[in-house]
């Protein structure tokens, strides 16, 4: 995974509630393995028409939005399906933080996996940074992992909260399966453990 | 005397293996479901050179990409290259990882969140995860099931374990008697309705009281099925007798002594009578009605009895949220629900495909007869043969219902069976997202009573207009 530096970027502003990963990455697409062209599977039915033809009323379908690197999202964006490959397409697309004031928990565990950060901020904040953008279309929004802040383009900076474990991770582009490999000897005495008070679990 | 303790909180401290900075914590993982979804996480095992750590914990189901028509000329005879790709591709990772499979022309085949229960595979106490967000269905059992992505499935099959916060808790008590007419489901569709899709975000939800009590097996993994519809990570429900005498016998389920030792573990699991729970939610059962979905999300959800809502009566907010989810759907503001004429129903999926739902389904078609194309799609072999044996296939098939093999079908649109775009269904499945069942399609969500009695009619009904007024 690569470390997440500072984001100083393009954000767009999606007002919709509710971003179900099924808008992200339509299911068909699911058996489409990761590779060239997998940024056009992102809203792919929202962005193309049966043609394949953009949509030009869609938000990414606009400049400057093609170069956003930011979404400042609705609540609960990501809902739905446990579908990883939701993230990739937003990854693939140059995406590299969601903003929202609330997440579906699958698709921010599987955002945090594949260096792509989401942030939680109080929907307040979410909505006037949503209005600033659509204001000053094509405004940067700046992501400090660091110091965990996000400053919006009025130039007010709001503190988010991150999982240390999480954070590391992700400053560090950790592998969290060799952090876990560390943990053998707990493991093996866990499995011990958990053999001898539930041995039928083992048959 | 220990402080009490749920029986979410009894499962997560029996699996802590290690703890690291801030709340993470290294959690055990007794069983992990996977479909042909899981290619992404082989790939990535293969790029990384890991082995599987316990391949014999990991249980994998041909299930969404499976044809349900014409099996005979077997996974060869898959026409769509892509689709038989991945049925193959399945097939040869876990062949190749030594992971138990219940392929195509398994007798027990069948939707991963059927064929667990059913074979015994999922237990009382243990830590299940899948790759797929309907894994809550196994809560049922009294058990933290939650689904995952493809790196986390990675993360378990290369170690067995998983990092996670410890999530808060909710408990959800539904008292009193369903009403004549009124399903499992439509227990979901209500809770949903009222706390919204993320109202339960961040939490593990506990059903409890005596609607949930009376419920059998089938009809509690119908509610635990759809917790992550209200944004859940988990939903469960204690194990009781219910619970232990849909168990006994079942092949993969505990034998002998150790069915005795497992029991008297199991008994233990219970949350406390004074556990604290972050939230508490009262719902009388009495207050329930046959439920529809008139939207794009299972939120959208209304007793069958109501109308579509008038935008004027919506706040602003969701006055936006409902024009363009009317516009996707095609529906007027005000219209009543029983005025909206349907093209297809499908009866299947991991919410609503077992005996149960079949017979609902069954006792309803006998009524009548379809006219507009319906299919059902039994969850597994077993179900199969099971509603084969009690003669609910020729009832559906006198109705004009299609009788299929089992799978995920026409749920998630995945092998071939899709709706064309614009086409209106009334579906038992869990999720009414735009282009859930195919680009552009519609979906009501429903039980299985209730879309059968669609079926007769061609437009959503009341159930109960049919039934009573034979």
């Amino acid at each position: 995974m690569e470390p997440f530096g500072v984001l100083d970027v393009i954000a767009v502003p999606i007002d919709e509630v509710n971003v179900d990963t099924n808008q992200l990455c339509p299911t068909r697409f699911n058996k489409v393995p990761r590779g060239p062209g997998y940024e056009r599977i992102l809203f792919h039915d929202r962005r193309f028409d049966a043609q394949g033809k953009e949509i030009a009323e869609f938000v990414l379908n606009r400049e400057p939005y093609r170069k956003a690197c930011i979404i400042v999202a609705e609540r609960n964006f990501g809902c739905g399906s446990s579908r990883e490959s939701a993230v990739y397409a937003l990854h693939a697309f140059g995406f590299r933080s969601v903003i929202a004031p609330s997440f579906g928990d699958i698709f921010a565990s599987n955002c945090l996996k594949n260096g792509l950060l989401p942030v939680r901020l109080p929907a307040e904040a979410v909505a006037a940074m949503r209005r600033q953008l659509h204001a000053q279309v094509g405004a940067h929004v700046r992501v400090d992992l660091v110091q965990q802040t996000v400053t919006g383009p009025d130039g007010a900076a709001h503190s988010f909260e991150i999982d240390p474990l999480q954070k590391r991770c992700l400053l560090e582009g950790l592998d969290d399966i060799a952090l876990t490999q560390r943990y053998g000897t707990e493991l093996a005495a866990f499995e011990a453990r958990h053999r001898a008070a539930m041995p039928w679990l083992f048959r | 005397m220990p402080a009490p303790r749920t029986l979410f909180s009894k499962i997560w401290d029996r699996h802590v293996v290690a703890t690291a900075e801030g709340d993470a914590t290294l959690i055990y993982i007794d069983r992990c479901l996977i479909h042909e979804g899981s290619r992404h996480a082989f790939q990535m095992l293969k790029e990384r050179g890991l082995a599987v750590a316990r391949p014999q914990q990991i249980v994998a189901c041909s299930d969404h990409y499976v044809p349900t028509l014409n099996r005979a000329s077997g996974v060869g005879g898959i026409a769509d290259e892509k689709i038989r790709g991945m049925v193959e591709l399945l097939e040869a990772n876990t062949a190749e990882h030594g992971i138990n499979l219940f392929g195509m022309h398994d007798q027990r085949q069948g939707i991963l969140h059927i064929v667990g229960p059913e074979q015994g595979i999922t237990q009382p106490g243990m830590v299940i995860v899948g790759g797929d967000s309907h894994t809550s269905t196994h809560g049922a059992f009294g058990n933290l099931s939650f689904g995952i992505g493809a790196s986390e499935v990675l993360h378990t099959l290369a170690t067995q374990t998983l990092w996670q916060r410890k999530p808060r808790t909710m408990s959800i008590r539904i008292d009193g008697p369903l009403g004549f007419g009124v399903a499992a489901k439509d227990v979901i569709l209500a809770i949903i309705g009222r706390i919204g899709i993320g109202g339960a975000a961040g939490h593990v939800i506990e059903y409890a009281g005596s609607t949930i009590r009376a419920m059998s097996m089938e009809q509690r993994m119908t509610v635990c099925n759809m917790s992550i519809e209200a944004g859940a990570r988990a939903g469960m429900v204690a194990p009781d007798d219910t619970t232990f005498a849909y168990m006994a016998g079942r092949p993969f389920a505990p034998k002998g002594s150790d069915w005795d030792a497992a029991l008297t573990d199991w008994q233990n699991l219970p949350s406390d009578p004074d556990a604290h729970f972050d939230r508490s939610i009262d719902i009388d059962a009495r207050g329930i009605a046959p439920m529809v979905t008139w939207g794009t999300n299972p939120e959208h959800a209304l007793p069958i009895t109501g109308s579509v809502p008038e935008l004027g009566a919506a706040s602003a907010e969701k006055r936006s949220e409902f024009e363009s989810t009317l516009a996707y759907m095609g529906i007027a503001p005000g219209t009543r629900l029983t005025e909206i004429a349907i093209d297809r129903v499908f009866i299947g999926s991991c919410t609503n495909a077992r005996i149960e739902d079949l017979r609902a389904a069954a006792d309803v078609a006998r009524l009548g007869r379809a006219c507009v194309p319906a299919s059902v799609v039994p969850g597994s072999t077993p179900v199969k043969r099971q509603a084969e044996a009690e003669g609910l296939d020729r009832i559906f098939t006198a109705a004009g219902f299609e009788w299929r093999d089992a799978g995920c079908s026409l749920c998630t649109a995945l092998n071939g069976d899709a709706l064309k775009p614009g086409e209106r269904c009334a579906s038992t499945s869990n999720r009414n997202f735009r282009g859930r069942q195919g680009p552009n399609g519609r979906t009501h969500l429903m039980s299985p009573a209730m879309a059968a009695a669609a079926a007769l009619t061609g437009r959503l009904t009341d159930v109960r207009t049919l039934v009573r007024g034979g």
